[in-house]
């Protein structure tokens, strides 16, 4: 349990005053659009950076506050950053071994054939780092955070210097290491699917400040995270899957919205999934649509609306659950939308968390 | 085959040479290390004076540096005197002195070749070897020396080199005595004075040249070797 408070000026002006605390979820996700200080904050709790003011308590122990400042080596914090920093003038296994040999054997929880497992690093062990592929670097910096058998682990937007394809081969890695060793992890990201997959908490970051803090389904359905994340705003729903094998290679999923066709999902009946519903892959009428390719078609009521970024408009829906579109102003003119109308929610697309909620 | 036999003050002022110069590298590369380590890592009040001081010997004569050292390491300075009764260590004109005379014309080269590469060190490098638990030492010697080792390298030869090489401070310091501290440009010095040598001042000439190449294709290779096995 991580307890932060973080107050720190940059030279160049920048004000960071942050309070961060982890709770009992595994994956803490700190979120904001860049420049907002997440990073600043995240290098704060793993020493890297010496905060102005504040407090810094981790499990009980003050690593910082009150005239006390632990160095940054005797922390016990992980932290995997932005590029995989590998050393460059040694094999992956000594990259591996670095942070486990200076780690005292009473302290050692994570075995090094378990993390070459878990990341499927063997075949690259006698090879230097400079030879490997981007996604193989990650892997192998991950696994080497992980060695260290830290207290605490911090991701700092770990996939950022990966291409999307490599991105998305990376997250299952990632919810590997979540799930099958115990470490609580702060996951620093500004990519709502990232959040999506991996997140159980979310603390959501502006201007050098946490303005929301909250369980993941909450906070990512929330009207400010909407903002927050601009480009990518959406929603997020909790569903069921009733029927894995709903014919035509589909899965049906019955959430509060409704019922939802996805295709087919590896998972048994029951399952509980996440899934994040984009506002511009909603289209709506005003009329049940006839003769139209889209499957997810759901009855909603118009909550509220607001205007968008250019020519776009926020509209909020009650599916049962709440559901965000992004249309343009002008179609809510044409369409006579004002908050009380019935319309049909046209979703083109749905994104599934299959790892967590489970 | 005559020709390619070394005369006896030939072999005398080469092996002496060749020892003035692995001494001078041996004494010199801690203190460079650690001089370009602070210069390349730390900040700090009086960071440009250091700055200055190491780079000094470059651009003062080599008199001026070999007459500080006399002043300070002969039999009368507090050094040399220091130096006599608690270690029974003589300096001033003995090959010992022209070793720290070379050590020091030699130290801003070797300075300036390892900071450059230790300011090529990614400092993210060592910010990752933190948080997997190293200490500041453990970084300087796990990271930071070993990705540096290239520059340190060039470094030392470069100290090798300006020590073969080294003649004002040195004469001036331990004066020109033979079978103790004649080095090669000083018995070259020396036969240029004598009417009707030269030839043997130009074989001193091939010799001194024929050094310091090999010393430098020397180089070459291992910084070659090196880089190559950082890039595999």
């Amino acid at each position: 349990m991580l307890e932060a408070h973080i107050i720190k000026t940059l030279p160049g002006g920048f004000r960071l005053d942050g309070r961060l605390s982890t709770g009992k979820g595994r994956v803490t996700a700190l979120f904001g659009p860049s420049g907002a200080g997440k990073s600043t904050l995240a290098s704060c709790i793993a020493g890297l950076i010496r905060p102005d003011e504040g407090r810094i308590e981790l499990d009980g122990e003050t690593l910082f506050g009150n005239g006390i400042d632990v160095a940054p080596h005797h922390r016990r914090i992980g932290y995997v950053f932005q590029e995989p920093r590998l050393f460059p003038h040694l094999s992956v296994t000594a990259n591996l071994l670095y942070g486990l040999k200076r780690t005292p054997e009473a302290q050692r929880r994570v075995a090094f054939d378990q993390v070459v497992r878990m990341l499927d690093i063997e075949r690259l062990l006698a090879r230097r780092p400079l030879s490997l592929s981007g996604g193989e670097k990650s892997r192998v910096a991950f696994g080497r955070a992980v060695l260290s058998s830290p207290r605490l682990l911090i991701f700092d937007e770990p996939l950022a210097s990966l291409d999307g394809a490599r991105k998305a081969e990376m997250l299952p890695f990632i919810e590997r290491l979540r799930d099958e060793l115990a470490i609580p992890m702060i996951y620093v990201s500004h990519a709502v699917e990232e959040i999506l997959r991996l997140a159980d908490d979310v603390a959501v970051m502006a201007s050098g400040r946490i303005t929301q803090t909250g369980p993941a389904v909450e906070i990512l359905n929330s009207a400010d995270f909407v903002h927050a994340g601009d480009g990518d705003a959406g929603s997020v729903i909790e569903a069921t899957l009733s029927r894995p094998d709903a014919g035509d290679g589909l899965s049906e999923l019955r959430s509060g919205a409704g019922v939802l066709y996805v295709p087919r999902l590896p998972l048994a009946e029951g399952a509980v999934v996440r899934l994040r519903i984009r506002a511009r892959d909603i289209a709506l009428s005003r009329t049940r649509p006839t003769g139209i390719s889209v499957l997810n078609i759901l009855p909603a009521r118009v909550v509220a609306i607001s205007d968008g970024p250019a020519a776009s408009a926020d509209v909020v829906l009650d599916a049962g659950s709440t559901l965000r579109a992004r249309i343009t102003r002008r179609s809510i003119r044409e369409l006579g939308l004002t908050p009380g109308t019935d319309v049909f929610a046209l979703i083109k697309s749905v994104a599934i968390d299959r790892g967590t909620g489970g | 085959m005559e020709i390619f036999a070394l005369s006896a003050l030939e072999r005398e002022a080469l092996m002496l040479s060749l020892r003035v110069a692995l001494w001078c590298v041996a004494i010199s590369l801690p203190f460079g290390i650690l001089t370009a380590w602070v210069l390349a890592r730390c900040d700090f009040p009086g960071k440009a004076f250091l700055d200055g001081l190491v780079h000094l010997p470059l651009v003062l004569p080599p008199v001026v540096v070999g007459y500080a050292l006399l002043v300070l390491f002969g039999q009368q300075g507090f050094v040399g005197r220091w130096l006599a009764t608690s270690f029974g260590l003589e300096i001033a004109f003995t090959w010992k002195g022209a070793v720290i005379a070379s050590a020091v014309m030699a130290f801003p080269l070797m300075v300036r070749a390892i900071r450059l590469s230790i300011e090529a060190v990614d400092t993210g490098l060592e910010a990752a070897a933190r948080t997997l638990g190293a200490g500041p030492f453990g970084i300087v010697f796990s990271v930071t020396l070993p990705l540096a080792w290239p520059g340190i390298l060039t470094g030392m030869v470069l100290a090798f080199a300006r020590s073969l090489g080294e003649f004002g401070a040195t004469i001036t310091f331990v004066s020109n005595i033979p079978g103790e501290t004649r080095t090669l440009p000083l018995a070259l010095y020396g036969l240029t004075q004598v009417p009707g040598s030269e030839g043997a001042a130009t074989r001193l000439v091939i010799i001194s040249t024929l050094l310091a190449f090999v010393a430098l294709i020397a180089s070459e290779i291992m910084a070659r070797r090196i880089r190559k096995r950082l890039a595999a």
